[in-house]
């Protein structure tokens, strides 16, 4: 299972969780582990997903997060996980 | 599992800090293109560079859009042109045949260098090898983006001055031929010392002959991540200051070292090397001299410089080697004046001369790079500063590089704008005494002993 790794950030409002976990809910894409934290007034936010079930490509998923990121005034990217890990783990 | 702060330090660096890996490079041998008749080697060529690329642009853009991580440049090195044209070219413009075909090739796979015009002759020239050479200026001219590259001395050679005293002329006959674009054929000529058979970056890339068929070598970049974490570490002492560049540097090349992984795999083509370099652009806050102001510099070239560069180019090194199973190519700091902001800085406010810049060729990697001299400096004199940093390649056991360009029709002070990631430079000044009877003596330069370091 290859992971993925969304990052949302942007300044904080009403519902930017449920915008997207609706997103990947719909898209059978399974949360598996879900942190957020404020730094410097901006919401950061991170998920671990993983897009095994999901019916659409990494590239369309990634396209539409970054469309919804776009409705509602945050910035999204879709990463594959292997980037942090390999950058932070030995 | 990865947290919260990993995934923000990871995409700060993308982001704000110009974390990118500056290239993914394809090395492509053309020895099973090499036969005595011309047109049927052009096609070869042509038809093994696309075949086996193909994919290499759309592979780069793939892992881009997959990590998150700007993947800047994708190019092709080749085997050595002299080597392949030998047996077919009998004139200088057949050898350019070849380099229109290495552009059409180059363009067809949408890469945008490709390195291997090149001819090594560390001891002697032979008649293709001199051939070549002497096609370069016309290929530089007649082509987009073939780059050129001559290896002209060794620590196990020795140093061959025929070479070095042709390429000052060769250096200063493709400046007049591109002179319309302040002189930028020079841009893609590099004249090497100890060339590595499997560096990355453009444009001294070239396919070494004791490569395999075809191998991905990628080169990472990351300047301004070095700096911003090190302006964290603001006066505190060297162990902490080393500390940090090293585990700064372990992180970028780690990065390089996943996407070559990546590459490789889906190009079905082997692995070869990660090179450490940190290589700077002309972004702001993407500079080699912005790293040496923040260790504790008022400008690069101020006295401190050279000890400060080689602490960089160590600590690189270090973290860099343990975060890749494979470090090769030129792996060091890239001090080249017109693609660095800091650099351009440092000649303006008068900090940084051609002389100090040699010294800190001594413990960097590459050399002389991307240096603006006036157009009417003699041949000679460029044989001679060609000489000088091959020496220091040779007695150092250290790759050392040349790549000027005499902009024809400017003297120092003048400005040249060469567009891109090759940036913009000042004229700067040359030691205008004569060395006409050192260069024009001929023969080699016998290598050097190898004991009695002192």
């Amino acid at each position: 299972m290859k992971k993925t790794v969304i990052t949302v950030v942007g300044k904080d409002r009403v519902g930017i969780i449920a915008k997207v976990c609706t997103y990947l809910a719909n898209n059978s894409i399974n949360i598996l582990d879900i942190s957020q934290t404020i730094i410097q007034d901006f919401f950061n936010m991170m998920m671990i997903v993983d897009t095994s079930k999901a019916p659409k490509n990494f590239d369309v998923i990634a396209e539409e997060l970054d469309q919804i990121g776009n409705e509602i005034g945050v910035v999204i990217k879709t990463q594959h996980e292997d980037i942090f890990n390999k950058m932070h783990r030995i | 599992m990865i947290n919260i702060h990993e995934v923000i330090e990871t995409n700060k660096m993308i982001e704000q800090e110009n974390l990118d890996v500056r290239t993914i490079t394809l090395g492509i041998s053309l020895l099973d293109c090499a036969g005595p008749d011309l047109s049927e080697v052009n096609e070869k060529i042509y038809n093994k560079i696309t075949r086996v690329a193909k994919d290499l642009v759309a592979t780069g853009n793939k892992i881009q859009r997959e990590f998150g991580i700007p993947i800047v440049n994708k190019r092709i090195s080749v085997t050595p042109i002299s080597l392949i044209g030998a047996s077919a070219c009998k004139t200088i413009e057949d050898y350019v045949t070849i380099a229109k075909t290495l552009d059409r090739a180059a363009h067809e796979v949408g890469v945008n260098f490709i390195g291997g015009y090149s001819a090594l002759v560390t001891k002697a020239m032979t008649v293709s090898d001199e051939l070549l050479i002497r096609s370069i200026p016309m290929a530089l001219q007649a082509t987009e983006r073939v780059c050129s590259s001559v290896n002209v001395g060794s620590t196990k050679t020795g140093i061959d001055m025929n070479a070095v005293k042709l390429l000052g002329e060769i250096v200063l006959e493709t400046a007049e031929l591109t002179k319309e674009r302040d002189s930028i054929g020079c841009a893609k000529l590099v004249v090497f010392c100890n060339a590595p058979d499997d560096n990355p970056f453009m444009a001294g890339a070239f396919h070494g002959i004791t490569e395999g068929d075809a191998v991905i070598n990628v080169g990472v970049s990351g300047p301004g991540v070095v700096k911003r974490a090190i302006e964290t570490v603001r006066g505190e002492d060297f162990e902490t200051l080393c500390e940090t560049i090293k585990r700064t540097a372990f992180k970028i090349t780690r990065v390089g070292q996943l996407v070559a992984m990546e590459a490789s795999k889906i190009l079905g083509i082997p692995f070869g090397i990660v090179d450490l370099s940190l290589a700077p652009t002309p972004a702001v806050g993407d500079s080699v001299a912005e790293i040496l102001e923040e260790i504790g510099l008022e400008y690069a070239g101020a006295p401190g410089t050279t000890a400060a560069l080689a602490l960089l180019n160590d600590q690189v090194k270090k973290g860099g080697v343990m975060a890749s199973s494979y470090v090769g190519g030129l792996s060091g700091a890239f001090i080249p004046v017109s693609e660095d902001q800091g650099m351009i800085n440092a000649v303006e406010a008068g900090a940084l001369t051609l002389e100090k810049l040699e010294a800190m060729t001594c413990v960097c990697s590459v050399g002389l790079d991307m240096i603006a001299i006036p157009g009417d400096t003699k041949a000679t004199t460029i044989s001679g500063i060609i000489a000088d940093e091959m020496a220091i390649g040779m007695i150092n056991q250290k790759t050392t590089a040349v790549r000027i360009i005499p902009v024809i029709g400017k003297g120092i002070g003048d400005y040249v704008e060469f567009g891109g990631l090759l940036g913009h430079a000042p004229v700067m000044k040359v030691n205008e005494f004569s060395c006409d009877k050192f260069i024009n003596r001929g023969g080699r330069i016998p290598a050097p002993i190898h004991s009695f370091k002192n």
